[in-house]
């Protein structure tokens, strides 16, 4: 029986525990006050100038400027030690702070900034030299690092070997995302890994899917970061650890790798990839090959002011990519609005020049698309073209600058400028400034184009001028000199329905190779509610659509090069404009050229709406291939091919003697096609063999079943409908009668 | 032909039947009344008045002198054709789902809806096939359903068979003799619910629609599925065409919560032609501003009607190209039987 609390002796001692005092050495280590927590408000200076004791003082001082700058401390607290003949400093420093904060403050702030020419000083915690530089911490002799095995990586480009020249896409719907070979009008062919698994994984990705800009890796998003996949076994090639990663873009070779998250990134020092470094931005740039970060970046603010007038956060429009790459890839840039465009140097992410680009006012710039081949100009360059609007009394600009050496090519100044949008030809020949320009009123709107022939001499520009009413999109031919855009009237304030728009086609006139003409519009068609262009990657054919429209979804396909007849008033042009056909696709939200020009993807995402969500494959003259309603279609997106590897000679050749090859082609069509026609015949007579045997039999079975249950041959059932067989052959006769009221009057009897 | 448009009805239709001989249309809706319609031109041969409720279901015995409904007034009623006169009724604590006569017309069932507590329940009634005949008040057979809710039932060939269709996408076959549980197959979705169940001509074999979107053909003595035919929407009604044609027709479209958020494209509120043995989709009819909530065929063959959720009967026949129609297989098998 337990004691009472009564009969419990204060005095009496049963307990003699004193030999049984528990180990509590594993706790008190855990909870053991540190008593190093003290220095965390020391940093050490180091790679200062070593100086006598005379200029000690004024040393101090000048280092002391620069500490302040990141907390409190005063000249006490900077302790400089001399050598032992006392005669000279020994170059480095201990500098107490009044917080941890401000010490690690410092440490960020000031480390590896350059005092001099000579100096540049590093910053680091007392706490740090404890923690790494503890004996043992570091092994005194030299190992050398081991080498990892050489493994052979798989062909990352495998696919475009394909025997057909198939195209793949990737599917994401529902959960699952899904590699497919195209196979034109028939169900496209689920790709398999030589193991002979389906590509078509659920949860593949989070968000969305992407494809690099060859075609060689396919990214995933995930909460944790981005993955890339490839190979023919379709295996993870790379990651990248980003958490809450939002949008990824890729440098156009495919080696560099920009991850975006809207929330800044937190990273502890624990962290295996992210270092310190990362921790409160939301950029990182990546090489994709060591799949290391090599620098990352907090988002500028955009312009403008943060809050509206009642306090609310003002949403704005994220700029996407922020980091735009040349077209080879050697330098990635960074626009500060209105200030400067900020250029690093790739493979080392240093800033370009150690000081951002400054252009005054700049808006929006933009690279060419391909290295430069302006006339005359052998050296190696980059261009990238720039807008600034009016300032004061200066007029707007657009510029063209050539970087390495910042050399402004051509500028041309522009007046009324509400708005400019900078498109460049794929190839880099034309640069074409739309330029949004207000009446002296501001009331109206109109718009000019400014087209810069980059590779002439000294870029002349020419203007095609006037286009009333907004440009609401505009698109260059890829490797071409034709454009198309579409004009949008002004919307009457409240209208319910978006205004109608009109088409323009444009093509430069006939002039001597290899110059090219004047632009002269070919044709205008208005009344249309299109709102999206979209040109064939080879140029010639367009498709001009209307997308995310509630009422309209036409799609039409324009050929700029019809075989025919050509009109007498377009003869001096150097197109022949067709409309080859108007298909529709209802509720269509995005339209996609796979990358040999032959076949067009339309979709209509549930991410939009919700109504017949799925796709349709178009020819790229515009005939309906395959359509296919899927729940929960989300993304289509083709897969991107290489640059091609014939010569221009031997693509020559091969357009010379395409009939030639179409005839192989052809044939191997045909033979599937008339297998595939054999094989669902077959399936066909094979079912219906089946069913008629099954009838008979059941038939017979129930005939049989009748008779030993002594009913006659027929059900009631059925012999209902044999007694309406006879009276039919003796002819039934309906009568109808109709009435109908002619007139009707009403008269007034007294 | 152009379709015959049947305005009698205030409210959704819940079935349409065709008599034995396909010269009239039985049509209820959630409206109370019962119509009757010439099939050949679409007009009103007689209401039948009486009930209290939105009725569910409506079925004609083989002779075409009754009508058995029976609906949400807890009452299976029957009906001299006729005179419109109410013979006999029937009431339960719950409402009546579905109604249907045997083949040779004598016997009639009905399913009882689950509902506070009571689980469904099947009553078999012997009926005289006679308007002057008193009717039975005592179901000859009485089963208590412990499956998931009854959604449909009918008889089988030789009244051989009661099956049903559940709630959750499971067909069960029941003995009509005895009322015992043969056999439960799942051929649709786990919890889409089996929607409608009709038979052949024989009815050696039956069609069920179910809101998975797709309908199966199912073999009545085995339950094997023979065939399935693939819609995008939701189905409420499925049909079997009458030997020599052989199509299956299915109705359907988004289901009648969601419809005033979709325009009447988007509901895909069609008639849906397959081949039944090919399961190929052939044809559409549009027409319906709402949901199908029953298609019917008229037991000649001659026409097919619809009921809609817009509280309209569509009546179609069919043109001649309907009967010519052949695949190729099709037709080499008809010139290898002449030969």
């Amino acid at each position: 029986m337990a004691p009472s609390f009564q009969s419990l002796d204060p005095d009496m001692d049963d307990y003699d525990d004193d030999d049984e005092e528990p180990d509590f050495s594993d706790l008190k280590e855990q909870y053991e006050v540190r008593m190093e927590e003290g220095l965390d408000t020391f940093v050490v200076v180091d790679g200062l100038p070593k100086v006598p004791p005379g200029s000690k003082d004024k040393l101090v001082k000048f280092l002391l400027r620069k500490l302040v700058g990141f907390g409190k401390t005063k000249e006490e607290n900077v302790f400089m030690p001399m050598n032992e003949e006392g005669d000279m400093s020994e170059g480095f420093a201990f500098v107490e702070y009044e917080t941890p904060a401000q010490a690690a403050a410092a440490v960020k702030g000031l480390h590896a900034t350059p005092l001099d020419k000579k100096h540049t000083i590093a910053v680091n915690k007392l706490t740090d030299i404890e923690r790494y530089g503890r004996e043992g911490r570091i092994d005194e002799t030299y190992r050398e690092p081991e080498m990892e095995e050489f493994k052979e990586k798989e062909h990352l480009r495998s696919w475009v070997g394909d025997v057909d020249g198939r195209d793949q896409f990737v599917m994401y719907r529902g959960d699952n995302v899904g590699v497919y070979w195209n196979e034109r009008e028939d169900q496209p062919e689920p790709v398999r890994t030589p193991a002979g698994q389906v590509v078509d994984r659920q949860h593949w990705t989070e968000t969305f899917i992407q494809w690099s800009p060859k075609g060689t890796y396919l990214t995933s998003m995930h909460a944790q970061g981005v993955q890339l996949w490839g190979g023919e076994s379709w295996s993870r090639q790379k990651r990248f650890m980003h958490p809450g990663v939002n949008l990824v873009d890729f440098s156009p070779d495919e080696r560099y790798l920009t991850t975006w998250s809207h929330q800044a990134m937190q990273v502890d020092e624990n962290n295996p990839i992210l270092s310190l470094e990362e921790d409160g931005k939301n950029y990182i740039i990546w090489d994709i090959d060591t799949a290391k970060p090599l620098r990352s970046f907090v988002t500028l603010d955009p312009p403008g002011p943060r809050e509206d007038a009642e306090g609310q956060p003002i949403k704005k429009k994220l700029q996407w990519p922020a980091f735009k790459w040349s077209a080879d890839s050697k330098y990635v840039g960074r626009m500060n609005h209105g200030q400067s465009v900020s250029i690093y140097e790739l493979p080392r992410m240093n800033l370009f020049d150690k000081a951002s680009v400054k252009v005054e006012g700049i808006v929006d710039f933009e690279w060419s698309p391909a290295s430069a081949e302006r006339h005359s100009i052998k050296s190696y360059e980059q261009l990238f073209s720039y807008w600034t609007p009016e300032m004061g009394s200066n007029p707007a600009k657009v510029g063209i600058m050539s970087i390495p050496s910042k050399e402004v090519v051509r500028t041309r100044n522009l007046f009324n400028v509400s708005d400019a949008k900078l498109h460049w030809q794929s190839e880099g020949a034309f640069l074409c400034c739309k330029v949004d320009r207000h009446s002296k009123s501001k009331k109206s709107l109109a718009t000019n184009l400014e087209i810069f022939r980059v590779r002439d001499k000294d870029v002349p520009v020419e203007v095609v001028e006037n286009i009333k009413d907004t440009v609401i999109n505009f698109a260059w031919e890829p490797k071409g000199d034709r454009f198309v855009l579409i004009t949008a009237g002004e919307v009457p304030a409240g209208a319910a329905v978006p205004p109608k728009t009109a088409v323009s086609f444009f093509a430069p006139e006939k002039a001597k190779a290899p110059a090219v003409g004047n632009f002269k519009l070919i044709r205008t068609v208005d009344k249309k509610n299109n709102n999206a262009i979209h040109w064939s990657p080879n140029g010639r054919f367009v498709v001009v659509a209307t997308v995310l429209n509630q009422q309209s979804f036409d799609l039409d396909f324009w050929d700029f090069d019809f075989e025919g007849e050509k009109e007498e008033k377009e003869r001096d042009l150097t197109a022949n404009l067709m409309l080859m056909r108007t298909a529709d696709h209802y509720g269509v939200t995005d339209i996609d050229w796979d990358p040999s020009g032959r076949f067009v993807a339309t979709s209509a995402s549930v991410w939009k709406h919700r109504m017949e969500n799925g796709y349709h494959l178009y020819t790229f003259s515009g005939q309906l291939l395959r359509e296919e309603p899927i729940d929960q279609f989300k993304q289509w997106a083709w897969r991107p091919r290489p640059a091609r590897l014939l010569s221009k000679d031997e693509m020559k050749n091969v357009r010379k003697n395409l009939r030639e090859y179409s005839r192989t082609f052809e044939e191997a069509d045909s033979a599937k096609r008339s297998s595939a026609d054999k094989a669902v015949v077959d399936a066909r007579r094979r079912m219906l063999s089946e069913w008629y045997a099954w009838r008979e039999r059941v038939v017979e079975d129930l005939a049989i079943d009748r008779d030993d249950l002594g009913l006659g041959e027929k059900s009631e059932e059925q012999m209902a409908l044999e007694v309406d067989v006879e009276a039919e052959g003796e002819g039934k006769v309906v009568e109808e009668i109709f009435e109908e009221i002619l007139e009707e009057s009403e008269e007034v009897l007294e | 032909m152009r379709p015959i448009l049947l305005q009698g009805h205030e409210r959704a239709l819940t079935q349409v039947k065709f008599s034995k001989e396909g010269d009239l249309l039985f049509s209820v809706s959630k409206d109370h009344v019962v119509c009757a319609w010439y099939s050949a031109n679409g007009e009103r041969f007689g209401t039948y008045k009486g009930h209290q409720g939105a009725l569910w279901t409506v079925d004609v015995d083989p002779t075409t002198t009754l009508l058995a409904t029976g609906g949400a007034d807890n009452t299976l009623r029957l009906w001299e054709i006729k005179t419109g006169k109410e013979l006999k009724r029937w009431e339960f604590n719950t409402s009546i789902r579905r109604a249907e006569f045997s083949e040779d017309g004598r016997q009639l069932l009905g399913v009882t809806e689950k509902r506070q507590g009571q689980l469904s329940n099947i009553f078999v009634y012997d009926i005289v096939p006679d308007v002057t005949a008193d009717q039975s008040t005592d179901p000859t057979l009485h089963i208590t359903v412990e499956l998931p809710r009854v959604t449909v039932a009918g008889f089988s060939a030789l009244s051989r068979y009661i099956i049903t269709g559940h709630e959750n996408g499971s067909v069960a076959q029941w003995d009509a003799k005895t009322g015992e549980l043969i056999k439960e197959e799942f051929p649709h979705e786990d919890g889409m619910s089996v929607t409608d169940l009709q038979w052949s001509s024989d009815r050696t074999y039956f069609i069920t629609a179910s809101k998975d979107k797709t309908a199966k053909l199912i073999d009545s003595e085995t339950l094997e599925v023979l065939k399935t035919y693939v819609a995008d929407t939701p189905l409420n009604s499925a049909a079997i065409t009458p030997e020599p044609t052989n199509y299956v027709i299915l109705g359907g479209g988004q289901a009648a919560m969601d419809v005033t958020t979709t325009s009447a494209r988007q509901g895909k509120f069609e008639a849906r032609f397959y081949h039944k043995i090919f399961e190929e989709e052939i044809g559409r009819v549009r027409g319906h501003f709402g949901p199908l909530n029953y298609v019917a065929v008229s037991p000649d063959g001659k026409c097919y009607c619809s009921g809609g959720e817009d509280g309209y009967v569509r009546v179609h026949h069919f043109d001649p190209p309907y009967f010519d129609f052949r695949f190729e297989v099709e037709r080499e098998r008809e010139r290898g039987l002449q030969m």
